[in-house]
């Protein structure tokens, strides 16, 4: 090698990890080990999608809500039709640049009201089934990969949702550094891997190996990068230990959360009040995670749901009830950001047992378009990730 | 289960055992209850925060309570029915101010009832501060209430009537919260406490449910329940197909409650949660039909149902031994039953909980905690289990004592923590 090529090379190795953006370097570096990624998170309790994406253009709105409505100067604009709620202006930045989708009037088929039939429809995405086993996400692990690998679905929660629940190997853990064993660690491996009962050792298997995995690859305490910073909270941490686990490289496809406490039957609040502060929590996380995952958000995929929407008008202590279509949020690098759906109006005629928000857009057509067109599952396979569901009119989200 | 315990129940027989297990009035219980942490007496002062501190620590003495009566009282069947009829009549310690009224739901709601009828369970449950404050019920009023009510305020200048001073909202925002139907409370108590989620009633029934609810609330001054006729929504309300007439009170929601405890879904809903919880997270057809059919034969005598249960072959089968993967909360009690250890002070344990994911009185939905294995399994939650099971026979667990010449410390962690000692 002549002095002159060595320059070269050397300029060249400067230019291509020295001088440029660094994620270049480090996409090149990570190019095999990075995956397409999911993050799903559940508003359990039901939030109020009317008081979180506003329809501040509907009369109805604010005739049917007069101590709770949000009003119109203080909705964040986003089509002039819809604006967030105020609390929401962390994600504001993400609408602008097109990293923001909503799909209005989006729910299920089933008219359930109950909290808990209704979550486990939306988990086990086969909605008025109630023998389905598994979850969503956790047969979407089954069919997109033979890959035994517990890190590739992983909820940061206390016990498992259902909608990573399945044969397909899953974690559900409170958080990285909590999960180790301390003490006799083999002899309780030795334990696990022999015990007559499949469930428990297969668990205790996957803990085992995920342990190893996570030793090697997210060792040190974690510290998300200056400028991003997660609300001081179980949710906060949840989501920072997502992006921990993203970036860590351990083979993470499918992540979950959740933050409940939606189900404002009493003094929901307004532009301040319950729902804003939730709102505020929710939407401060949100933002902090996209921060943190940076470049990795053109392979991401941020998905939030809540198992039905509450009733168009206000009860009789400055609460909703339980209703019916809700909004959804979409969140990545690489959609078409907007409102998507049809938007049924919330007139007389046109709410749902003539209370709720109609559903225009069943939620299986959102989850499926993301699993196709982001997580790239062939479109012949969808039927055994969303058994029984025949495919809407495709909500364009995702582009390319 | 305790060392000795195969053989205390072998010396009497199994049968005359369960029999005291379903009477435990019978069983001298005196040693597990001097072991009983003391509540504190309210504070004098009026100051919100103080108040606030209380209700927590109330709650985290409640959680001692309940964890020390488990591991060590000598009715055991009670307690487990406790745990299980607390968990169906759930209310959260996290919302409002129903931590306040807790001590005493336990006390004075879910224990003394747990053996009793059904319908007694039931009147006692909707009319208990922690319930009627949890799922809102103590606001739900006739729509038309608030003109008479401001009628009745003329009258009494300076009284407040039929509201509770709501100490966790600013007065302002009292002032112009209007006052109206509220579905909370009608429709958990038909999905949840007594039908089930399929028995069969409609929107109109949860609407007529709440309006035979209206007035059901929170005297200010007693902390108790008390009928406001004032908020009552007087007109008449189908109930599942039963007509309710108009000009009733207090004898709306009663008759709502012996509608409701009578139906053969609800025999059938809590028959299989019994059994569930009981035998096996899929419990045999046959034995809840049994236990359902107790259940109407016997107007809703929660003993009998229990028996049928507990007697039968199915719940003394092979089959059906360990078929359960233990609750975080079993799991604990059972490891410190085990160890033999004596504990003075249960806060350590109440941490565990929440590190399982079980948290005395913090579960936020009115479903409660799931009693399945599917919902409990998880490798995070057995590294958990292995890792208290290390810290539990160590000696460094706060207020733990473990007996004089235990076991080698790493062979009972092994055996705390094994696979075998996840199911009962």
């Amino acid at each position: 090698m002549n002095r002159r090529v060595f320059l070269k090379s050397g300029a060249m190795a400067m230019l291509s990890l020295g001088f440029a953006p660094s994620f270049i370097g480090r996409a090149a570096a990570a190019v095999s080990a990075r995956r397409k990624l999911l993050i799903a998170i559940f508003q359990r309790g039901a939030v109020d999608g009317l008081n979180m994406i506003v329809p501040y253009g509907e009369a109805d709105y604010y005739r049917l809500r007069p101590t709770i409505a949000i009003p119109r100067a203080s909705t964040i604009d986003l089509d002039g039709f819809f604006g967030l709620h105020p609390s929401m202006a962390p994600l504001k930045p993400l609408w602008d640049n097109h990293s923001l989708a909503i799909v209005h009037a989006c729910g299920s088929p089933d008219n359930t009201r109950s909290h808990f039939d209704a979550q486990d429809y939306m988990e086990s995405a086969t909605p008025g089934v109630k023998a389905t086993r598994d979850g969503w996400l956790n047969r979407y692990l089954q069919v997109s990969s033979e890959e035994h690998n517990p890190l590739r679905g992983v909820a940061l929660a206390r016990t498992m949702p259902r909608s990573l629940e399945g044969p397909a190997p899953a974690l559900a853990i409170g958080s990285v550094d909590e999960f180790g064993v301390r003490g006799a660690a083999s002899a309780f491996e030795d334990r696990y891997e022999h015990a007559s009962d499949p469930t428990l050792s297969a668990a205790g298997n996957d803990a085992f190996a995920a342990m190893r995995t996570l030793r090697q690859a997210a060792s040190m305490p974690y510290r998300p990068p200056p400028g991003v910073e997660y609300p001081n909270t179980a949710f906060g941490k949840a989501l920072a230990e997502i992006a921990r686990l993203a970036k860590a490289d351990v083979g993470l496809e499918v992540a979950f959360t959740e933050l409940g406490n939606w189900d404002h039957h009493v003094n929901e609040g307004s532009v301040t009040g319950q729902i804003a502060t939730r709102l505020d929590e929710f939407s401060r996380g949100l933002a902090a995670l996209a921060a943190d995952l940076g470049d990795r958000m053109a392979d991401t995929v941020i998905v939030t749901m809540s198992e039905f929407g509450r009733a168009v008008a206000e009860n009789g202590n400055g609460g909703t009830d339980h209703g019916h279509g809700n909004a959804m949020m979409v969140i990545g690098g690489n959609l078409r950001g907007g409102v998507h759906g049809r938007w049924p109006g919330l007139s007389d005629a046109h709410r749902f047992e003539g209370r709720d928000v109609a559903v225009t857009t069943d939620f299986r057509d959102v989850f499926s378009e993301i699993v196709a067109a982001h997580m790239g599952v062939a479109r012949d396979s969808l039927s055994r990730i969303f058994p029984g569901h025949h495919p809407g009119a495709r909500p364009d989200i995702i582009s390319g | 289960m305790r060392q000795g315990d195969v053989e205390r129940v072998g010396a009497i027989g199994l049968n005359p055992w369960i029999d005291q297990q379903l009477h435990p009035s019978r069983i001298d219980d005196r040693a597990a209850e001097a072991m009983l942490p003391q509540f504190d007496a309210p504070p004098d002062s009026a100051d919100q925060k103080e108040l606030r501190r209380f209700a927590r620590q109330q709650v985290e003495t409640l959680a001692e309570e309940r964890l020390l009566r488990a591991m060590y009282s000598e009715r055991q069947l009670q307690e487990v029915l406790v745990d299980f009829w607390f968990n169906h009549f759930n209310v959260y310690a996290g919302k409002g101010r129903t931590a306040e009224f807790l001590p005493e739901y336990e006390r004075d709601v879910i224990r003394p009832h747990v053996f009793d009828r059904f319908r007694d369970l039931l009147e006692a449950d909707a009319k208990s501060p922690a319930m009627l404050f949890y799922l809102d019920n103590w606001l739900s009023a006739d729509p038309n209430a608030t003109q008479r009510i401001a009628d009745i305020q003329q009258v009494r200048r300076g009284r407040r009537v039929g509201r509770f001073p709501a100490r966790q909202q600013p007065p302002q925002q009292q002032k112009k919260q209007p006052r109206g139907l509220n579905e909370n409370y009608g429709r958990e108590l038909l999905e949840l406490h007594t039908l089930g989620v399929d028995g069969g009633y409609t929107q109109q029934d949860v609407i007529n449910v709440a309006r035979a609810f209206t007035g059901w609330t929170i005297d200010p001054r007693t902390r108790t329940f008390r009928f406001a006729p004032a908020l009552h929504d007087t007109g008449e309300k189908i109930v599942l197909g039963h007509k309710i007439k108009s000009g009733g009170g207090i004898e709306d929601g009663e008759r709502v409650l012996d509608i409701v405890a009578s139906r053969p879904e609800t025999a059938h809903h809590i028959a299989f949660q019994l059994a569930q919880r009981l035998v096996a997270d899929e419990p045999p057809p046959a034995l809840v039909g049994r236990a359902a059919k107790r259940f109407l034969e016997t107007k809703g005598d929660l003993r009998e149902v229990v028996k049928t249960i507990v007697t039968s072959p199915e719940f003394l089968s092979p089959g059906v031994r360990d078929a359960k993967f233990k609750t975080p909360f079993e799991y604990v009690v059972s490891a410190v039953r085990t160890t033999g250890a004596s504990v003075s002070e249960g806060r350590a344990f109440v941490q565990t909980l929440q590190q399982l994911g079980e948290p005395l009185y913090m579960c936020q939905p009115p479903t409660g905690y799931h009693q399945t294995a599917d919902a409990w399994v998880s490798a995070g939650g057995l590294v958990t289990r292995m890792n208290f099971a290390t810290r539990l026979v160590s000696g460094n667990m706060p207020g733990v004592t473990l007996p004089a010449n235990p076991p080698p410390a790493q062979e009972l962690a092994l055996r705390i923590g094994s696979p075998e000692f996840q199911r009962h």
